[in-house]
């Protein structure tokens, strides 16, 4: 039920925040940080109470699980489920959600309310993204989140925000519709295969089919969340959907958006689809490179700086699914750290550049320069996340590169030499954001306040995040260790390994506690120790 | 007393901080204080280290200080953890002490400047990184080091960030390294692929177990350092970043060329010997870089009209010494090098700062001149280093180790004649090019009246580094001069000693002869076209052919040219050309094909009623068609 009220929580605070602005301005932006902070209550909770890698060993990666029939007829079931890969993607989207909120304090001043219901709306779409583990749900869910991500584009969007939301839509439906199409088609040939028609993601695992149908499927996955990454050549709706956006969209998309295609990777595509995703493989690195080193390029280019960010992201997220495609622990653990990182070290990037707009109207570059000397604070800030998405040792962004890096040496030396130079490029673009912005002589005689203490603590406590991630990131690697530890053994054990009798799994949830799975054919997935 | 090793980079890291986060605050006075005390501490702990670390020395002589796990994925464990034997021992000495003096000699040389509490929180940081990465147990907390000193050395080379060309220098100074760097960290991803490890001492083990000499992997793990290494410490074909850091403020350089940062290639390969010697090919080319690094700064510098690039190429040079050192397998001669260098260089360059400042900021040495009897204390430390760096026989720590060099090169069986006379031609470079500055800043007519007057907070450095700079080299003296070896023994106890082959003292005595001589001639030379007669400098570069060799040499042999040409404009011109995103273009297309469909078929929807029933009429008759046909 736990998990049930981590999106109910948001949903009300949605709901009453669009209410509450009739009463007063104040109330929208304290009922969505307070059920926030709720919702990051629970999921902190959940993450104490998880005892990471230890004393789960070999119990198989579930932590809390909700099942409730739906629309039983046709297999669809309100079925949540979550392990730590699902517990860190919710931590992240509450912190940063809440983030997002608090950076929306003063920029935001009109329809307070209906923003703040988007805002709120999106979060629940995301959270259920990341909870939903029946394929109709999840497709809801990720329907769910586009609609309320379009109005805040479009309604508190900059100059040329229409076009960017009908580009954002257009790109995200169609990648939404091939995922639904694959969806159906996996539902039929499950059914075909089984007997049992059903949407459930346990019962879909292991799904016999003809590896020509696998490929097929697996692309309409991989089509769907290469978008939503996004991928080299599916980006170009990122630059202007988050250029145009507001910064707690820019937050979100960035932030969070993006996170979801790469937990969808994670999730569905490599354990459906284990054959294919080994074929695969390499033009999926080699996509990845490519978006590492062209994006980091287009990067540079940009002469406006919220674009520019923009593109860092494409960059960025070419190392999450190099890690993903990696298919071993150092990769993919570099993956999940790597989108963490990303959620805070860009999800700050676009908060600052946020303030800047604020405060000189304008994100041109060739407009600023000298900036430092008369917002020190708000440049040595802008350094520090510069630094932390070059990735400089020592913060949480170079533990996830280096660790895809050190996977992907293991698939092929030749695409971890080629990635290595996207280390390169991002010292080009971090440090010359840093020359053109704030240093240099000053284009114009910008006077401007330093950043607020408002900013300044969420600035705080980011940096403190990300120093902590890069210092200490083990309970990090911990927490998702567990579910890790089965995506790259899935295409080695899931076809050998003997099938687990009934009575034991129920000797187990009788230990443990966890809610035995009904339907589960996988072994991997099994909670117990003995079959690996 | 070693349990206290974690403090030695933790100060000045803590320093730091407490600038970082309450420097605003201070005024220059709390400032300096906790930027320059925060080292003092830290040099005095290391010197506390390193007495009882000689005086009564751990098992085997090296001591390991765990602090904590930093990641533990299945075999993937690395640590935060420090490693104490000579050659860190040496380093971590070396580094606090004269980062302190530099430190003492900015807390005045600085200042009045703004961002004063932010040069003490960069310095310190950059202190505590190189502390890290010479203490550091295992590569991957080593790379943290490094990547630390590169941002350190931008954040530096930058200080001035109102001139953007100061901002442009320091991002090429750290671009240019970084290039170094992503070799270097695909040299650790190789390492540890294939040994299962990333703590070095294992690795060594593990390399020295599993390859064999000689073996295209050990071949490869080396070379790729290598190339981390050629980035930091300014060495062919990467050292066009060093003259262009000198945009930072002077006691920058000082630290950037003596005491941290340069000196981390030198200091990573002496870490890693076992991969060198397990690569003779690497090893090989690691000497020959270093004559081909050597010489060409060392012409480049004799070019240079401002007194601080012509000590940036002698640096490069003096690590083109260092190199040759460690490739000819002298190892201990090669870290000898770099203790006097250090001394000497942040001495040279701290003499040049006063100068500087006294001629109101003027760095051209020709406009200098005459500084001789104005700053009289500055003249005499600038000559003690420039004699140091010349390596005037016997009264100077740089003969000593310079000689140390040379000797190996000459007796050993990796070195040979060509390098042995690149490393003299070197030698010969390097006793013109220093009093060549000597002369021309410091002698002949004084250009300006001097108004600045430092005070003993700049006094105390100078005179305590001169002081350095003649003594350290008495701690290891040739066979034919009172045959002292305190320092290769001590370091023998983390190096492999050098091999000389066996050549009797005289031999040696002949040797030494031609290199101290080949120095004086040096000197000689400068004296003779710089100062007695004048006009001979300008009569020799007014031929067509000299006027060229001169200006192919100022420019730095034109690297930064080739690569202006070869990387930068074609990627500027890119990134112009393409700022929009040519697969954009795609998608826009697909967007205008859609408009133009429903423009087109809009234009059919004209209301008129003849054109509709037309259009059911003909749509009728091709569905009929269909229909019959098929």
């Amino acid at each position: 039920m736990t998990l049930v009220w981590l999106i109910i929580i948001p949903f009300l605070g949605a709901v009453f925040a669009w209410i509450s602005a009739r009463w007063s301005s104040r109330w929208p932006r304290w009922i969505a940080v307070s059920a926030l902070t709720v919702d990051l209550a629970i999921a902190l909770n959940l993450w104490v109470q998880y005892p990471g890698a230890l004393a789960y060993a070999g119990r198989g990666p579930w932590i809390a699980d909700f099942s409730y029939p739906w629309m039983p007829q046709l297999g669809i079931g309100f079925h949540l489920a979550m392990d730590g890969l699902s517990l860190l993607m919710v931590l992240l989207t509450v912190s940063l959600g809440i983030a997002s909120v608090i950076c929306s304090w003063t920029e935001i001043q009109e329809r307070l309310g209906f923003f703040h219901f988007n805002l709120m709306a999106v979060l629940t779409g995301i959270i259920g993204v990341f909870l939903a583990v029946d394929l109709i749900l999840f497709y809801f869910f990720w329907e769910l989140m586009l609609v309320p991500m379009y109005f805040l584009i479009a309604v508190w969007g900059h100059e040329n925000r229409a076009h960017a939301a009908i580009k954002f839509f257009i790109f995200t439906q169609l990648g939404g519709l091939l995922m639904l199409l694959a969806i159906l088609g996996l539902y039929f040939v499950h059914g075909a295969g089984t007997g049992a028609y059903s949407f459930d993601y346990f019962e879909l695992l292991n799904t016999p089919m003809t590896p020509v149908t696998s490929m097929w499927l697996m692309l309409g996955f991989f089509v769907a969340f290469a978008v939503k990454l996004p991928a080299v050549p599916f980006h170009p709706w990122l630059p202007d959907a988050h250029t145009e956006a507001p910064t707690a969209g820019s937050v979100i998309l960035a932030g969070l958006l993006l996170k979801t295609g790469a937990y969808g990777f994670l999730r569905f595509v490599l354990p459906f689809f284990p054959e294919s995703v080994e074929a695969f493989a390499p033009t999926a690195m080699i996509l990845a490179v490519a978006g590492i080193l062209y994006g980091a390029f287009l990067a540079f280019a940009q002469t406006d700086l919220k674009r520019l960010v923009a593109y860092t992201s494409v960059s960025h997220l070419g190392f999450v699914l190099l890690g993903v495609f990696d298919r071993n622990e150092l990769g993919l653990q570099g993956a999940v750290m790597q989108m963490i990182c990303h959620g805070f070290s860009t999800g700050a990037l676009f908060i600052l550049v946020g303030s800047l707009q604020e405060r000189i109207q304008t994100r041109d570059m060739n407009r600023m320069g000298g900036l430092w000397s008369t917002a020190p604070t708000m440049g040595g800030i802008g350094l520090f996340f510069a630094l932390a998405s070059l990735g400089l040792p020592g913060l949480g962004n170079f533990v996830g590169e280096f660790l895809v890096l050190l996977g992907t040496y293991e698939k092929s030396v030749y695409i971890t030499a080629l990635a290595v130079v996207g280390l390169v490029l991002a010292a080009v673009y971090s440090l010359s954001m840093i020359l053109w912005a704030f240093q240099g002589p000053k284009a114009e005689d910008w006077r401007i306040p330093d950043l607020s203490i408002r900013e300044t603590a969420l600035m705080g406590v980011m940096i403190a995040i990300l120093i902590w991630l890069g210092l200490f990131p083990q309970p990090v690697l911990n927490t998702a260790a567990e579910t890790l530890k089965y995506l790259p053994n899935y295409t080695v054990t899931a076809h050998t390994a003997t099938p687990v009798q009934e009575g034991e799994r129920d000797s187990v949830a009788r230990e443990t506690g966890i809610v035995p799975i009904t339907g589960l054919k996988s072994p991997a997935f099994l909670p117990l120790g003995s079959s690996k | 007393m070693l349990g206290i090793l974690w403090l030695i980079p933790a100060l000045p890291l803590a320093g730091f901080a407490l600038l970082i986060l309450l420097g605003s605050r201070f005024n220059q006075r709390s400032s300096s204080l906790v930027g320059v005390g925060s080292v003092a501490i830290s040099a005095s702990l290391a010197l506390a280290v390193a007495i009882s670390f000689i005086g009564s020395p751990p098992p085997n002589f090296h001591y390991r200080q765990t602090l904590w796990q930093w990641m533990q994925l299945s075999n993937f464990r690395p640590e935060f953890a420090l490693y104490l034997d000579a050659l860190s021992v040496t380093m971590i000495v070396v580094i606090t002490v004269v980062g302190f003096l530099i430190l003492l000699y900015s807390s005045e040389y600085m200042a009045g400047e703004d961002g004063y509490n932010l040069f003490f929180a960069y310095m310190d940081l950059f202190v505590g990184f190189m502390l890290t990465l010479v203490l550091a147990d295992n590569l991957l907390f080593l790379y943290l080091g490094w990547e630390g000193v590169g941002i350190c050395s931008y954040l530096l080379s930058g200080f001035w960030y109102k001139e953007a060309a100061n901002g442009r220098a320091a991002v090429k100074a750290f671009v240019v390294t970084r290039f170094g760097d992503t070799a270097m960290a695909m040299g650790l991803f190789l390492l540890f692929m294939n040994l299962g490890s990333l703590q070095i001492q294992e690795l060594m083990q593990r390399a020295v177990q599993q390859w064999p000499v000689g073996s295209v992997v050990a071949v490869a793990a080396a070379a790729l350092l290598l190339g981390g290494a050629l980035g930091k410490s300014a060495q062919l074909p990467l050292q066009v970043w060093l003259p262009d850091a000198m945009a930072g403020p002077t006691p920058v350089s000082a630290l950037i060329h003596a005491a941290t940062m340069v000196t981390a290639g030198v200091y990573l390969i002496a870490r890693t010997n076992v991969l060198f010697t397990l690569a003779p090919v690497v090893q090989s080319a690691v000497a020959v870089i270093g004559v081909l690094t050597l010489l060409a700064a060392g012409f480049s510098a004799l070019t240079q009209s401002d007194i601080k690039r012509v000590l940036a190429y002698s640096t490069i040079s003096q690590i083109g010494y260092m190199f040759l050192a460690l490739g000819v397998g002298a190892w201990s001669a090669g870290i000898f090098h770099f203790v006097t260098h250090a001394f000497f260089k942040s001495l040279l360059f701290l003499s040049a700062g006063v100068a500087i400042v006294a001629c109101h900021h003027e760095q051209n040495i020709f406009k200098m001149g005459g500084l001789r009897h104005q700053m009289p204390v500055v003249f005499w430390t600038f000559i003690i280093g420039a004699a140091s760096l010349a390596a005037a026989p016997l009264v100077t720590s740089g003969f000593y180790s310079k000689d140390a060099i040379l000797w190996s090169v000459w007796s050993s069986e990796r070195g040979g004649n060509l390098l042995w006379a690149g490393g003299l031609l070197g030698a010969l470079l390097t006793g013109i090019y220093s009093f060549r500055v000597v002369i021309l800043a410091f002698m002949g007519e004084a250009k300006a009246p001097v108004t600045y007057r430092p005070s003993n907070l700049v006094y105390i450095p100078l005179i305590i580094l001169s002081i350095f700079s003649v003594v350290a080299g008495f701690v290891e003296m040739p066979r034919t001069l009172g045959d002292l070896q305190l320092f290769s023994r001590f370091l023998e106890t983390a190096l492999p000693p050098a091999h000389p082959g066996h050549y009797g003292v005289t031999t040696e005595a002949v040797v030494q002869l031609i290199a101290a001589v080949t120095c004086l001639m040096g000197i000689y030379a400068a004296y003779l076209v710089f100062l007695r007669r004048a006009d001979l400098a300008e009569r020799l570069v007014e031929t067509p052919i000299t006027a060229a060799l001169h200006h192919w040499w100022f420019v730095g042999w034109g690297f930064d040219w080739i690569y202006d040409k070869l990387f930068v404009q074609p990627f500027l011109w890119l990134a112009k050309v393409d700022k929009d995103d040519v697969i954009d273009l795609l998608y826009q297309g697909i967007a205008l094909l859609n408009r133009t469909a429903h423009e087109s078929l809009s234009g059919t929807q004209t209301g008129r009623i003849r054109g509709y029933a037309a259009g059911i009429a003909i749509g009728s008759v091709i569905t009929l068609a269909i229909v019959v046909l098929l």
